[in-house]
């Protein structure tokens, strides 16, 4: 019985020890004297890696988010003679919600877990250690350019995938199923706002890009060098990043349009 | 070059998120009434438009031939004006048309209806800026419940 109470407290600490090393790993990657000229490079170098190389993904699920909720919109909505609100149906689902929401998940799937393998593969075999011995922190020179990277694209990202799956929406709703064209736009632009949708959802991307790419970078710098201690780390980081993601986004939403 | 490249790839990948982001703002603006942009504008006065909203289509017995394109107050009155864009394609229009707003559904959008009046010798045709006179409002649902209300209480 004791042990069991031992082993609860042990988890405890454990967590609150790893949140501590995080707070601080990101600390000192990112408190300090800004280097411009010698981080803007290796800052285009991961911007590549992680923004631009995910761009394939984003748009391929977000046209294809966008024609399944026009597609189902339409069932539901022509039953009531008002299929002419699946304009703002699509616009609003997708800024609010799915967009900044999908990426982030598809983002912790596709660059996040590449991070995590990519740091943890450098801690095991030591190159971390080596950038130290020559002076050089591995915090300033590895984490930080990720953690911008990462912090910029996803919102990009979510743009890019509201405006392809809107597209998405209007495909199938107006070229297939035949909804008015004029009224499809007409009643969107009439029910989204944007500072209400447009800026919120950027708003919670920006917090997405933040812990995602946070957990992501900390599970890779604290992981354990070894081939299953990386392996667990990158399982990790998408299991906790989904996990917060969808949390945050509850409270997000609550705040935002409760 | 490579970090050339890369630079080019972040750079579009930029300027594409900021077009992304331009389209979500404006959302598509363009729409003009089919492909031919051959149009020409009726004007009618309405004593309310409801829910008319620009950019609503204008219907002859269900078929689109236009849209509202401007929706303003006019005159000493401040009565409703809406301006419609029509189709060139459409345009034997006697002045003896009446335009009312009507209710696609019950719960639907709202647009204008367009019905077409007789033709004969001494009716002329509607031309690019006429008003077309004979105009129905549209029905406002609560109006109606309060005039209904209205009629029951009085038995």
């Amino acid at each position: 019985m004791l042990d069991r109470v031992a082993a609860l407290g042990k988890a405890v600490l454990d967590n609150i020890a790893g949140a501590g090393q995080a707070m601080v790993m990101l600390l000192r990657a990112l408190v300090g004297k800004p280097q411009i000229r010698k981080s803007w490079p290796l800052l285009m170098q991961q911007m590549y890696s992680v923004g631009v190389l995910s761009l394939v993904i984003i748009i391929v699920s977000g046209l294809f988010i966008g024609m399944v909720i026009g597609l189902q919109g339409y069932t539901i909505l022509v039953d009531f003679g008002a299929e002419q609100s699946l304009g703002p149906m699509v616009a609003l689902s997708l800024l609010r919600e799915l967009g900044p929401v999908v990426t982030a998940l598809l983002f912790a799937g596709r660059a996040g877990s590449a991070l995590t393998a990519e740091i943890g593969l450098m801690k095991a075999t030591e190159q971390l250690s080596s950038l130290e011995m020559m002076a050089v922190d591995p915090l300033r020179r590895v984490i930080s350019p990720r953690f911008w990277a990462g912090f910029y694209s996803m919102p990009i990202l979510a743009i890019i995938f509201s405006a392809v799956g809107i597209y998405g929406g209007y495909l199938v709703g107006v070229r297939w199923l035949g909804v008015d064209e004029g009224a499809f736009w007409s009643v969107m632009q009439s029910n989204v706002e944007w500072g209400q949708d447009i800026l919120n959802g950027i708003i919670k991307s920006l917090v997405f890009a933040f812990v995602v790419t946070w957990i992501a970078l900390h599970k890779g710098f604290h992981c354990t060098p070894t081939s299953v201690g990386i392996s667990r780390a990158t399982t990790s980081t998408v299991v906790t990043a989904s996990l917060a993601v969808l949390g945050l986004d509850f409270v997000l939403t609550a705040l935002m349009f409760g | 070059m490579e970090s050339r490249n890369t630079q080019l790839a972040v750079g579009f990948f930029v300027i594409f998120g900021v077009l992304a982001l331009i389209f979500l703002g404006l959302r598509a603006a363009d729409t003009n009434v089919g492909s031919s942009n051959e149009t020409y504008k009726l004007y009618a006065k309405f004593d309310n438009i409801g829910g008319l909203k620009e950019r609503s289509p204008v219907k002859v017995g269900g078929v689109v031939v236009g849209r509202v394109t401007r929706i303003t107050l006019d005159g000493d009155y401040y009565e409703p004006l809406v301006e419609m864009t029509i189709n060139k394609q459409y345009d034997e229009f006697s002045n003896t048309s009446s335009v009312s707003i009507l209710t696609s559904g019950l719960l639907g959008e709202q647009y204008v209806g367009l019905s077409p009046g007789f033709i004969d010798d001494t009716v002329e045709m509607l031309e690019d800026g006429d008003y077309i006179q004979d105009t129905k409002s549209a029905l406002v649902l609560e109006d109606l419940i309060g005039q209904f209300l209205f009629s029951q209480g009085n038995d």
